[in-house]
């Protein structure tokens, strides 16, 4: 015996093998999920830059504005990301935002609860659709993209019927006044480093109104919250055993499960997550907007999956990045807004958002056959 | 107080009127080598559930280490130290190596709630592991679908030593690979048992089987047809016994018949 097992180790001194290649640190970057979203963000940059460079879309305002709206989306795409990554969909994050934005507004307005009890409340009810939809998948079996399609309508028809039931109308304004001396709202309504951008305009380096303030007044919630949101979700994802969980669950559902991953409880909670960025999307909007619309976030989970994909998701899950996510996000919201600064027809910017994906998802397509070929 | 460090005594196992399994005995010693033959339908995968604690026995007795036991589920029979490795490896090729050595069973470190998964740990023991069998992990965060299928099952069971297997039951690990990765599988097992592990073969593939068992156990419509020892009995004979043996003779015959027949 002992003969034959030093024959076998005689062979596999596993730091002299000869067949050792050295992998360049530009291989190891290729392998990478989000490279083909940073390659595109820095392209866009480059292409506005020369388009669009001496128009304000670089200036203090310019560059917070197609931030805010690449943040407001980023915000889902990063929880659509985690749950793609995860192997399931969520069709209902648009439907989700507008419900939780009546949410928020009804209580307010019509109930009288204090904000912050409805914010509360609004995120609760995200809670509960999450879990719900990730039961529901996880209990049947079903595809989630039928079963969040379902989703889909009920929650934006429940939304207008129980709106309408409730104030006779579609829309619910008057929130603005509340946010003053809220205990929580601030957390989704203030703008940030506001000494910064006073400093700034204090050196005249930056736009002032006429008024002496500067135009840019400071960083807007939805990107700090899209930032904290893209660290703490890359750090889930590379450094935790959750994450390492997410990954197994929507590789090989099976696989996962043989050697004991919670594969149900992981997937239920991703879907919590796609509801509750929803709704802090929602928020974020609605205390923005002082009012809350029933169709608010229409389209937004077709948005929010296609910057997932362009940040390296792949459809069948098991691969993918949240900060590819963010660089998707980032892609379109600057795209979008930056196609104003231009002489283009803002028309085509649906165009662009269809074209990008499409190139994604052939480049991903790509990048999937080589990292699972065998040698 | 035996010397047998697993034994599965008159195992039976019934679905509703169905007999799955009927008397199935085996034991094993340390460091042994049982191979269990059947031809398709012969009850291989319901022993193997039973083994693995999926399927309860409804008859008959397991006996771990001298105790008698009852495995509730996969996890009781895992906690007692046997592994079952399945033919699909329960590996994700989108994973890296690492990443898979220790799904759900992640090396933590760090304080209390802010505990991470530690992977230069991990990467340094997946790497480690791989190279003790042979398998030049050129980077340990490669995906595992970069390897080849011989090396995945190297590295599933590899996996199931290193999270403290004492019996390991395979589940035709050499059926969808080539001769030569075959060969690297088996001598892998073999390797195994000489540390001291207690092997399971399932195979239907009696060629892979006999160089490497030091017992057979051939399983036919359910029951088996007995277990052999290596030096009882000779390649030919299993072959024939696995697959009905009579039933190719008549076969023989019956060609032969319609040969002559047919030439006259």
């Amino acid at each position: 015996m002992s003969t034959k097992s030093k024959s076998i180790e005689s062979k596999t001194d596993f730091n002299q093998d000869e067949r050792l290649k050295k992998v360049s640190n530009l291989k190891v970057l290729l392998n990478r999920p989000e490279l083909g979203a940073l390659g595109g963000a820095i392209l866009v940059f480059i292409f506005f830059g020369i388009v669009a460079g001496d128009t304000g879309m670089f200036s203090a305002y310019g560059i917070l504005n197609f931030l805010d709206v690449s943040a407001n989306l980023g915000i889902i795409a990063i929880a659509a990301a985690m749950l793609m990554i995860g192997g399931e969909f969520d069709l209902s994050i648009g439907s989700m935002i507008g419900f939780a934005g009546i949410c928020i507004a009804i209580p307010a307005i019509y109930w009288g609860w204090p904000l912050w009890m409805s914010i509360i409340f609004a995120f609760s009810m995200a809670v509960l659709v999450g879990y719900f939809n990730g039961i529901l998948v996880v209990r049947t079996g079903l595809p989630s993209f039928i079963v969040t399609l379902a989703m889909l309508f009920i929650l934006r028809g429940a939304t207008l019927a129980l709106t309408r039931l409730i104030t006779g109308r579609t829309q619910v304004p008057g929130l603005r006044v509340l946010i003053e001396n809220d205990p929580i709202a601030w957390i989704f309504a203030t703008d940030s480093f506001k000494w910064v951008f006073t400093w700034l305009g204090s050196m005249n380096l930056i736009a002032l109104r006429t008024d002496g303030s500067p135009l840019a007044t400071g960083i807007p919630p939805s990107v700090i919250w899209f930032i904290a949101l893209a660290i703490l979700t890359t750090w889930i994802l590379m450094k935790t055993r959750y994450g390492n969980w997410i990954f197994a669950s929507g590789g090989d559902k099976n696989g996962a499960n043989n050697v004991g991953v919670p594969v149900g409880r992981v997937k239920i909670s991703l879907f919590i997550g796609t509801a509750v960025a929803a709704t802090i999307f929602a928020t974020i909007q609605v205390l923005d907007a002082g009012s809350a619309d029933t169709m608010r976030g229409t389209l937004k989970e077709l948005e929010a999956i296609a910057a997932a994909v362009v940040g390296g998701c792949l459809l069948t899950g098991g691969y993918g990045s949240a900060i590819g996510a963010a660089f998707g996000a980032l892609i379109f919201g600057t795209v979008s807004m930056g196609i104003f600064y231009t002489d283009v027809d803002t028309d085509w910017f649906k165009v662009f958002l269809g074209a990008m994906m499409l190139i994604a998802v052939i480049f991903n397509n790509y990048i999937r056959r080589k990292v699972t070929e065998s040698k | 107080m035996s010397d047998y460090l697993v034994q599965f005594n008159n195992i039976s196992k019934f679905f509703g009127k169905v007999i799955a399994l009927k008397d199935v005995t085996m034991k094993l010693r340390k460091g042994e080598i049982m191979c269990l033959l059947g031809d398709n339908g012969a009850g291989k995968s319901t022993l193997i559930k039973t083994l693995a604690g999926v399927h309860k026995p409804d008859e008959g007795e397991i006996i771990v280490e001298g105790k008698k036991t009852i495995f509730d589920s996969p996890k009781d029979a895992l906690d007692m130290g046997i592994a079952t490795v399945y033919q699909d490896l329960a590996l994700v090729s989108l994973m890296s190596v690492t990443r898979n050595f220790f799904m759900g069973r992640e090396p933590m470190k760090g304080p209390p709630f802010l505990k991470t998964f530690d992977i230069e740990k991990a990467n340094k023991i997946a790497a480690e592991r791989m190279g003790q069998i042979g398998i030049d992990v050129r980077d340990p965060s490669q995906a595992v679908g970069t390897m080849s299928g011989g090396e995945r099952q190297c590295l599933a069971i590899s996996r199931a030593i290193y999270f403290g297997a004492k019996v390991l039951v395979l589940d035709e690990p050499t059926s969808a690979l080539g001769v030569h990765q075959a060969s690297v599988v088996l001598k892998y097992i073999v390797k195994a048992a000489s540390q001291g592990l207690a092997v399971i073969l399932i195979t239907h593939n009696v060629h892979h089987a006999y160089p490497v068992g030091n017992s057979f156990t051939v399983l036919n419509r359910g029951k088996s047809l007995g277990t052999y020892a290596k030096k009882d009995i000779t390649r030919e004979k299993l072959l024939s016994m696995m697959a009905g043996g009579e039933e190719l003779n008549k076969l023989e015959v019956e060609l032969k018949e319609m040969n002559r027949s047919s030439v006259n």
